[in-house]
């Protein structure tokens, strides 16, 4: 199958195979360890899914509004987001 | 009962996600992949970076058409909800009006997006529409095409009367579900029909009108075809939404790169509203229960 119509590019498959293992990695935890309900500083109660989707939509708006604020590289806002994943996980 | 739980059920998931990833990842996936590159046509593509993020980000034209976006929606939903719940508890709750009630409800849900914008855009010339031409001869200086204000009154009183339907059937619903024993008791306790409202059929339509507000903030988030067909747009870039602006961008100057980018920041939007909105839902289910 032809795939040129997708335009794919190393940086943007390699965001998507990360993506990928995650879903995958996160599935198998599943299994393995079945996932627990907790309420946390949001007050809603969030399984690990849900977790790991705050921290990919936060992620997503912390990597827009670092373009948007700033010139610095954007390396940084992926060690902001990686902070503000290990927050998600450890208290929401 | 004894229930029992095979993993093997996750097969009959499997068509769902085939359709979904033929009609909406793979798509969204090349989207992502126009984000980052530039194109003159030929399928030839360069790699662009960041660039047309912050581009977008920081334009004067993505800030108004987003801020209109917004400001649209809050009016509409504003107007629509508060209506729907109106016209519902006006609407008989047994006997022979109530299937005329509901057929004249559904009406205009039943009329296609561009039917409705066709309709509207002959309604209020000033001079073959009804609208315009009545407002004309009572000497109201009436003109969508020219004035920004009346632009903006045709499209909110057109989404209004195009929409207002939805949120009237929902609520009915919603109401219908209540037995006439609550009503009973609230009669005997002298309750008035305000404390009515308030205590028995408002936490009753709680879940619908959540549902409604939802439905009714994603449409008209999206909205498309009624404002292009009435204004296209403008006068100037007054109504031009975002997908009226992701068009624009995306065919009108194929613009790809950009077009892309945009449309996954919208994306980003809806998709934050909708898990706020779905949170809220299933946080209020579980504390009814």
């Amino acid at each position: 199958m032809e795939l040129n119509w997708m335009a794919w590019t190393w940086p943007t498959a390699t965001f998507f195979l990360i993506i990928a293992t995650t879903l995958v990695v996160m599935t198998v935890l599943a299994i393995k360890f079945p996932e627990r309900e907790r309420v946390g500083i949001l007050h809603i109660p969030t399984t690990r899914g849900d977790r790991l989707f705050i921290t990919l939509l936060g992620s997503a708006f912390i990597h827009l509004g670092w373009l948007f604020f700033l010139d610095i590289q954007l390396w940084w806002a992926l060690v902001v987001s990686a902070a503000y994943a290990f927050i998600v996980f450890r208290w929401v | 009962m004894n229930k029992w739980s095979d993993n093997r059920a996750w097969w009959l998931v499997m068509p769902v996600v085939l359709i979904v990833a033929f009609s909406a990842v793979i798509p969204l996936m090349t989207v992502v992949n126009y984000a980052f590159q530039d194109t003159f046509g030929n399928n030839e593509f360069y790699w662009a970076g960041l660039e047309w993020f912050r581009d977008i980000l920081r334009s004067e034209r993505f800030h108004g058409a987003m801020g209109r976006q917004f400001l649209f929606s809050f009016i509409i939903l504003s107007i629509e909800i508060p209506l729907g719940i109106g016209i519902a508890l006006a609407m008989p709750r047994k006997g022979f009006w109530v299937p005329f009630c509901l057929i004249l409800m559904a009406l205009p849900l039943l009329i296609p997006w561009n039917v409705v914008g066709t309709i509207w855009q002959i309604f209020g010339r000033i001079d073959i529409g009804l609208l315009g031409a009545t407002l004309d001869s009572l000497g109201i200086d009436y003109n969508y095409t020219q004035n920004t204000i009346d632009a903006w009154v045709t499209l909110v009183v057109m989404d209004v009367w195009h929409w207002t339907s939805l949120v009237v059937l929902l609520c009915y619903a919603g109401l219908q579900s209540i037995p006439d024993a609550y009503y009973q008791a609230a009669r005997i306790d002298g309750a008035s029909k305000w404390a009515t409202f308030r205590y028995i059929q408002l936490p009753k339509m709680n879940r619908v009108l959540l549902i409604a507000v939802l439905l009714r903030f994603m449409d008209s988030f999206m909205i498309y075809t009624e404002p292009f067909v009435v204004t296209g747009g403008g006068p100037g870039n007054d109504t031009t939404f975002l997908s009226i602006d992701l068009v624009q961008m995306a065919i009108g100057q194929f613009d790809l790169g950009p077009a892309a980018a945009m449309s996954l920041i919208y994306f980003l939007i809806i998709l934050l509203f909708s898990w706020v909105f779905f949170t809220v839902m299933s946080y209020l289910d579980r504390a009814e229960n």
